[in-house]
C-alpha cells in the first residue's frame, strides 16, 4: 500500500484553477473513483480553487490521497489569508454570493462531496477540505 | 491570448470546445460569439462540449449567459454532446441551465435550429410506420 | 478439574473412536434419511471421521474452549463444511445436527468406561457437552454468515438484473423499474440509462415505474435530477405508470415531479413516437388478426 502523499498548489491565477483540476483528476483516478465520482470531485474542487482566487485572494490547494484501512479517497484543502466569511451558514446557501457569480460554489461543493468541512472568520482567512471516498 | 475558433455553417455558428478552458478563455468565447452572431446574422448557435470532462458552476454560467445573450440577437443557442457525468455533477452541483437548448450530437443541433427557424410545427408531416 | 476432564474426554476419544464413530456413523445415517439426496452418508461419515480425528488431537492439549487455537484447525474444518451446507441450501437444522448427534455416542461410551469414578464422568461429560455445544454453535455462526453472504450476493445480482435498458425504436429507449428503489441502486439506474441514451443516440427515456411499489422522497428526488441530467445531454425523459398512491404521497411529500407524466408505457410509447414524427396506424383492409407489421 503506497504511503499517502500530499501535493500543494499555488492558486494565483485563473491557469491554476486548471490545474488544479488536472491534478484532482490523476489523483482521483489513482485511487480507483468511478467516472461520475471522479467528475464529481474535479467540479467541486473546481468551485473551490475559483473561490480561492476570486474571494480569498489566492491561496493553496493540498492534494492529498487517503487511506483509512481498506477505503481510499481523495482530499483537498483549499486554504487562503482573505477577508474570510463572516457568517458560514448564509454563504452555504445555494444563490449566495458577494462575487457575482452564481452562489453554487460552496453549496455545490458540499453536495459533490462525501466529506466537507469549512473555517473561516472575518480577518482570519479561509479553509475548506473536501473528500471523497471510493 | 488563444481563442476557441468559431465556424460558420451556413445559418449557424459552430463551436467545438476541445480544451479544458480556463476562466478568461471563457469570458473571450463569449465576447466572440456574441460578436459573430451579430456579424453574421446567424440563427443559431451550436457549442459542441463532448470533449469537455467538466463543467462548473463558471462555464455553466457562461453557456447560460450566451444562450440569453443569442437569444436577444435573435439567435438560438444548443449546448450539444454533454456527457452522462458531466450531466450528473451539474445537476447535483445545482446547475440545471433552463434557459438553454440540448441536443445529443451536433447533428440534431443543427435539425433543432433548423425547425425552429423554418417556424414549422415540429410534427407536422409524422411519417407512418 | 477442567482439565482432567478435557484429558478424560480425549482418553475416550483415543480409546473408544472405532465404536464412536460406528454409533455416530448411524446417527448420521439416520438423520440423513430423513432428508435424502443432498449429500451422500459416505460423505457425512468420511467428514465425521475427520472432525473426529481432529477433535481428539485438540483436546489432548487439555484446553476445553472451542474458540482456542488449538482447536483452530478443527474450526476451519467446520466453517469450510457449514459454509458449504449454507450455499446447498441445507437447512439451520440439518447442519446443526451433524455436530449435536456427536453427543449420543460419546455419553454411551462414557456410561460403558469401566472403572469411571462418578466425579470423573461427570467432568468428563460436562467437558464434552461444553465442547459439542461449542462447536455447534461456531457451526451455526458461519451457516448464518454464509447465508447472509449469499443474500448480499443476490441483491447486487438483482440490482444489475433489474435495471435493463430497452430500446422500443429507433431514438425511444424505455427503463422498467421493478422492485424497491433505494439510493444505491436508483443511482446505478440513473448512470445505466444516461450512458444508453449517449450510446443509441435516443432523444426519448420512457422511466416505467408501474413495479415499483413505493416512492420515498429520495427516490422521487433521484427520479427528478435523472430527468434533469437526460435534458442537459439533449435528450427528454417520460415517466409512465406512477400508481395512485405514490402519486398522492408525492404531493403530499411536496415532491413535485415536474415532468411529462403517462399513465401507462403504452401512453408514453404513443407519445415518444409522436415527438420524434411517427404515426401508428392500422394495416386496413387487411383482417386485424391477420395484420403483420
Amino acid at each position: 500500500m503506497p504511503a499517502p502523499r500530499s501535493e500543494v498548489l499555488e492558486i494565483r491565477a485563473s491557469d491554476d484553477i486548471v490545474r488544479v483540476r488536472q491534478r484532482v483528476r490523476t489523483a482521483s483516478v489513482e485511487v480507483g473513483l468511478g467516472l461520475v465520482d471522479q467528475t464529481k470531485i474535479v467540479t467541486a474542487a473546481s468551485e473551490l480553487a475559483r473561490n480561492t482566487l476570486d474571494y480569498g485572494g489566492g491561496g493553496t490547494a493540498a492534494i492529498e490521497i487517503i487511506d483509512d484501512g481498506g477505503r481510499r479517497g481523495v482530499r483537498i484543502v483549499f486554504e487562503d489569508d482573505g477577508p474570510g466569511i463572516p457568517d458560514i451558514s448564509v454563504a452555504m446557501r445555494d444563490g449566495y454570493t458577494t462575487g457575482g457569480g452564481l452562489g453554487l460554489g460552496l453549496s455545490g461543493a458540499r453536495r459533490l462531496s462525501n466529506e466537507f468541512d469549512i473555517r473561516s472568520s472575518p480577518g482570519a482567512g479561509t479553509r475548506v477540505m473536501i473528500a471523497r471516498w471510493k | 491570448m488563444d481563442r476557441i475558433p468559431i465556424l460558420k455553417m451556413g445559418h449557424a455558428l459552430l463551436v467545438t470546445i476541445q480544451v479544458d478552458m480556463h476562466d478568461q478563455l471563457a469570458m473571450a468565447l463569449e465576447e466572440d460569439l456574441t460578436a459573430r452572431i451579430a456579424a453574421t446574422g446567424a440563427r443559431g448557435v451550436l457549442i459542441d462540449i463532448s470533449s469537455l470532462e467538466i463543467v462548473d458552476s463558471f462555464i455553466g454560467r457562461m453557456l447560460d449567459s450566451i444562450a440569453a445573450v443569442s437569444r436577444l440577437l435573435d439567435a438560438r443557442t444548443v449546448v450539444v454532446g454533454m456527457r452522462p457525468a458531466v450531466a450528473i455533477t451539474l445537476v447535483e452541483l445545482g446547475l440545471s441551465m433552463p434557459g438553454v437548448n440540448t441536443a445529443l450530437n451536433v447533428e440534431r443541433g443543427l435539425a433543432l435550429i433548423g425547425v425552429s427557424v423554418s417556424g414549422d410545427g415540429e410534427h407536422d408531416a409524422g411519417t407512418e410506420v | 478439574m477442567d482439565r482432567s476432564g478435557t484429558m478424560l474426554f480425549a482418553d475416550l476419544l483415543g480409546r473408544a473412536k472405532t465404536r464412536i464413530m460406528a454409533d455416530w456413523s448411524a446417527e448420521l445415517e439416520r438423520a440423513n434419511a430423513r432428508v435424502p439426496g443432498r449429500v451422500s452418508t459416505q460423505e457425512l461419515v468420511a467428514q465425521g471421521r475427520e472432525v473426529l480425528e481432529l477433535l481428539q488431537s485438540a483436546a489432548s492439549s487439555g484446553d476445553s474452549d472451542p474458540t482456542s487455537a488449538a482447536y483452530s484447525r478443527l474450526r476451519d474444518l467446520l466453517a469450510e463444511m457449514s459454509r458449504a451446507r449454507a450455499f446447498q441450501g441445507f437447512s439451520p437444522t440439518e447442519t446443526a445436527t451433524f455436530v449435536f448427534s456427536l453427543k449420543k455416542p460419546v455419553f454411551d461410551a462414557f456410561r460403558t468406561e469401566p472403572d469411571l469414578s462418578p466425579d470423573a464422568m461427570s467432568a468428563g461429560l460436562w467437558t464434552a457437552t461444553t465442547l459439542i455445544d461449542g462447536l455447534g454453535l461456531f457451526t451455526m455462526e458461519v451457516f448464518q454468515k454464509s447465508r447472509e453472504e449469499v443474500i448480499i450476493r443476490q441483491q447486487r445480482e438483482i440490482s444489475e438484473l433489474s435495471t435493463p435498458v430497452v430500446k422500443l425504436w429507433d431514438g425511444v429507449l424505455a427503463l422498467p423499474l421493478i422492485g424497491t428503489l433505494d439510493s444505491e441502486r436508483t443511482q446505478v439506474v440513473m448512470e445505466n440509462l444516461l450512458q444508453s441514451i449517449v450510446d443509441h443516440t435516443a432523444e426519448i427515456a420512457i422511466i416505467d415505474i408501474t413495479g415499483v411499489p413505493t416512492v420515498d422522497t429520495l427516490v422521487a428526488q433521484h427520479l427528478l435530477k435523472t430527468v434533469a441530467a437526460a435534458r442537459l445531454m439533449g435528450a427528454d425523459c417520460i415517466i409512465s405508470g406512477i400508481r395512485p398512491q405514490i402519486a398522492q404521497t408525492m404531493v403530499h411529500l411536496g415532491v413535485e415531479l415536474n415532468v411529462v407524466s403517462k399513465a401507462t408505457l403504452a401512453d408514453a410509447l404513443a407519445l415518444a413516437l409522436q415527438r420524434i414524427g411517427r404515426r401508428v396506424v392500422s394495416a386496413s383492409p387487411a383482417p386485424a388478426v391477420r395484420a403483420s407489421a
